[in-house]
């Protein structure tokens, strides 16, 4: 099998070895939870839920009456401590209720129920009131995008199982621990859009999810996962951007300020397909998900199953993780294009991959140089853009330059900065740029 | 718990920063000097010892005086240095090829705000200018190893004036007469490797460079052959290796999208062939590279790339 690969991007070290054999674990609930009520892309949750109110595990906290939105749930029992602006730890402070668990109330159980008779706008509805959303980063409704509006097909279902970034090994972990519960998921999905063809889509460092597929896909009883392609793509950054993705597999590219649907293509995360068939087959909202806990400060790293709402001072302080250095630096996400935290009073999130503590070390400052053309950002840029040319024009304010350059077409990968000789701050000038676009429009 | 970092992703960088490109650029030519110590012997040594100290003190006192960031640590003045005294003739008085330096540095780098903002190769302009201000030192050739203060000439002169060809071997191996660092093929395709090996310039570059010079000299061979040498030769002889792989591919200097790189290439071997076959002059390689560096920010904006999702078929 050829693995498939986009123009463009780079090789960062992996760091995945780090996390890559670990079980799955499960870990201790949060003694309190903070749960920011909006964490997804779209219209902002009201709180249900007022201070001193006792919640069920799963009772919904917040919610939105738009249709662009997703619900968010009580991972715990308990009482709502209060509802306040709180720290997030990617927006600016988000209003947030903190609930304190019950200690004395077992964790809830959920019962399989038979999935046949459920017609797609059922399964839809399922989804959206478990609160699922893109697990792989941007959190978008996923019950928005399996609502495909008139006059639109999906000819492709894409599973993203790429998981290019550095250090993260959860969607690698849920790949190979749950197997059949993602083609489950897939089936649900299947189910829903009646794509033409499927693929799984994984880089070939991951070859014991890629064989586990293959085996299951195999021994499936169900006919519609028959057909199941698992691609293997090349292990290179930014792989698993949806566009690079669908790039990689087709060929295509989407055009710009197009969504995937527009070329007939639709991408999920794996994360995110277990998340569906939990939605589906248990009635579970999305309250919990696979963390990789990584870095170069811990003695247990490892893939945690972690209650969303649960704080990164939990992990440390609860799961025996061992910090047995201090660390210099705290990102939620991966490497590549996650957030450097200032404290650990910070929330997991629906779409929180990992939490990397970087020591010194890893975290060195790089004194930032002049442009020397070398134009290494303009060969790694996977959407063909001109970084150095963006930073000159961003330093001199010609805006309208910008909009020429393509500004808006980044997706923010961070493969120019990665591989700047002269370390400089490429993604940062190009956020200015678009968020002064944005504000001029 | 102390402090922790707060900045914006990513967080993980490549290790090849600019010292380590200019040290890499450094150690590609350890070759070139080493055939140059060898057939020049302490005329090669002075006169590389003279640019290097030239170009690094002058680049020093120049951001001293300005009071920038002093940042010969990044030893891009040691490249311009070991650079220059490879395209000057192993004769040259030494106080010239000092003031090569300074040249090279003040009006090649430092004037248009230094590493990064110069349209021209440092150490090409400054060839250039010793060449205009010059012209006789620049154009008297030692013998290799004998280093007898009796003229000789280059074999791309020889060829030009004489129509004598010099054997292959010894263009390869670098015992004919020439600047300092252009007389051995051999050790500047052992510094091609290394670049290449370490991914510190692109290939497209040299081998639109030299691509276009055989195929201009094959054909052109192939019409008269009396009148012009073979592609091997015209490869071989003079400044094109030295051209191709350590000047043509500054970065500051040269295109930055792939389409442009391939572009300029293939200009610097037009123009240096134009010269070598119809000019005055026996050699085109200095004069090709510094017209494409004057056309570089056009070639950038012509050149620019396709809009990801744009004119892609389907």
């Amino acid at each position: 099998m050829k693995a498939l690969t986009f123009p463009g991007g780079v090789h960062p070290p992996y760091y995945k070895a780090i996390s890559m054999s670990e079980p799955l674990r499960g870990a201790p609930l949060p003694l309190i939870a903070v749960i920011p009520l909006s964490q997804h892309i779209g219209a902002p949750n009201e709180p249900l839920v007022k201070k001193g109110d006792h919640v069920e595990e799963g009772q919904v906290l917040g919610k939105s009456g738009s249709f662009v939105s997703s619900p968010v749930h009580s991972p715990v029992y308990g009482k709502v401590l209060e509802i306040k602006k709180a720290f997030h730890p990617v927006m600016g402070p988000t209003l947030s209720v903190f609930i304190e668990r019950n200690k004395n109330k077992e964790p809830r159980g959920y019962v399989e129920q038979d999935v046949e008779e459920f017609s797609p706008r059922e399964l839809i509805e399922k989804i959206r009131n478990a609160g699922v959303v893109g697990m792989g980063g941007a959190a978008f409704p996923t019950h928005v995008k399996l609502s495909v509006p008139e006059g639109k097909k999906i000819e492709t279902l894409i599973i993203n199982g790429a998981e290019c970034e550095p250090y993260l090994t959860c969607d690698h972990a849920v790949m190979t621990r749950r197997t059949q519960e993602i083609l489950k998921g897939i089936e649900i999905v299947i189910r829903i859009l009646q794509p033409k063809n499927t693929y799984i889509a994984i880089e070939d460092n991951k070859k014991s999810a890629i064989f586990a597929f293959q085996r299951m896909i195999k021994e499936s009883t169900y006919k519609a996962l028959l057909g199941i392609q698992v691609v293997l793509l090349k292990t290179k950054y930014p792989q698993g951007g949806e566009k690079q993705l669908i790039k990689a597999i087709s060929g295509r590219e989407v055009p710009p300020g197009k969504l995937p649907l527009d070329i007939g293509f639709l991408v999920q995360n794996v994360g995110t397909l277990y998340a569906i068939y939990e939605a589906v087959y248990f009635n579970k909202p999305l309250i919990e998900r696979v963390v990789t806990i990584s870095g170069d400060c811990l003695n247990r790293p490892g893939n945690y199953f972690v209650k969303i709402g649960a704080t990164v001072r939990d992990i440390v302080e609860q799961y025996g993780v061992e910090l047995y250095r201090e660390p210099k630096k705290i990102i939620v996400g991966g490497p590549m294009m996650g957030f450097a935290q200032p404290h650990m009073d910070v929330p997991i999130l629906k779409n929180t991959s990992g939490i990397l503590f970087l020591s010194e070390q890893r975290a060195r400052y790089f004194e930032e140089r002049q442009c020397i053309k070398c134009a290494r950002c303009v060969d790694v840029c996977p959407v063909n853009l001109v970084p150095t040319d963006i930073m000159k024009n961003v330093r001199k304010g010609y805006w309208d330059r910008l909009e020429k350059l393509h500004v808006t077409d980044c997706i923010e990968c961070g493969a120019c900065m990665y591989s700047c000789p002269a370390r400089i701050p490429l993604v940062q000038y190009i956020k200015d740029a678009k968020s002064v676009i944005e504000g001029r429009k | 718990m102390k402090k922790l970092t707060i900045s914006t992703s990513p967080h993980v960088f490549s290790s090849l920063d600019i010292p380590y490109m200019m040290k890499g650029v450094i150690k590609a030519l350890i070759p070139a000097v080493a055939a140059s110590l060898y057939f020049f012997r302490w005329r090669a040594f002075l006169l590389i010892l003279t640019t290097v100290s030239a170009c690094v003190l002058t680049e020093y006192l120049l951001q001293r005086l300005r009071g920038r960031q002093v940042r010969i640590g990044d030893f891009s003045a040691v490249v311009t240095g070991l650079l220059l005294a490879l395209v000057l003739p192993p004769s040259i008085p030494l106080w010239m090829s000092f003031f090569g330096g300074v040249f090279a540095i003040t009006l090649g780098k430092e004037i248009f705000g230094g590493l990064g903002h110069n349209i021209f190769n440092p150490a090409l302009l400054a060839r250039a200018f010793l060449m205009a201000a010059f012209p006789v030192a620049l154009t008297t050739w030692t013998n290799p190893v004998a280093l007898d203060t009796v003229t000789t000439a280059t074999p791309l002169g020889m060829a030009q004036f004489d129509h004598v060809i010099t054997p292959y071997v010894s263009l390869f191996f670098g015992n004919v007469g020439g600047s300092l660092g252009e007389t051995s093929a051999l050790a500047l395709l052992l510094g091609l490797g290394y670049l290449l090996y370490y991914k510190i310039i692109d290939y497209r570059i040299p081998v639109a460079y030299v691509g276009t010079v055989i195929f201009f000299s094959a054909v052109t061979h192939a019409i008269a052959p009396g009148r012009f040498s073979p592609p091997l030769f015209h490869v071989l002889a003079g400044g094109l290796l030295l051209g191709a792989v350590f000047m043509a591919t500054d970065p500051a200097t040269s295109p930055v999208t792939g389409l442009g790189r391939w572009i300029f290439g293939a200009g610097c071997g037009l123009i240096t062939m134009t010269i070598r076959l119809w000019g005055g002059l026996p050699e085109g390689v200095m004069y090709s590279i510094l017209l494409m560096n004057a056309v570089t920010p056009l070639i950038n904006r012509i050149t620019r790339p396709r809009r990801f999702g744009v004119g892609h078929g389907r």
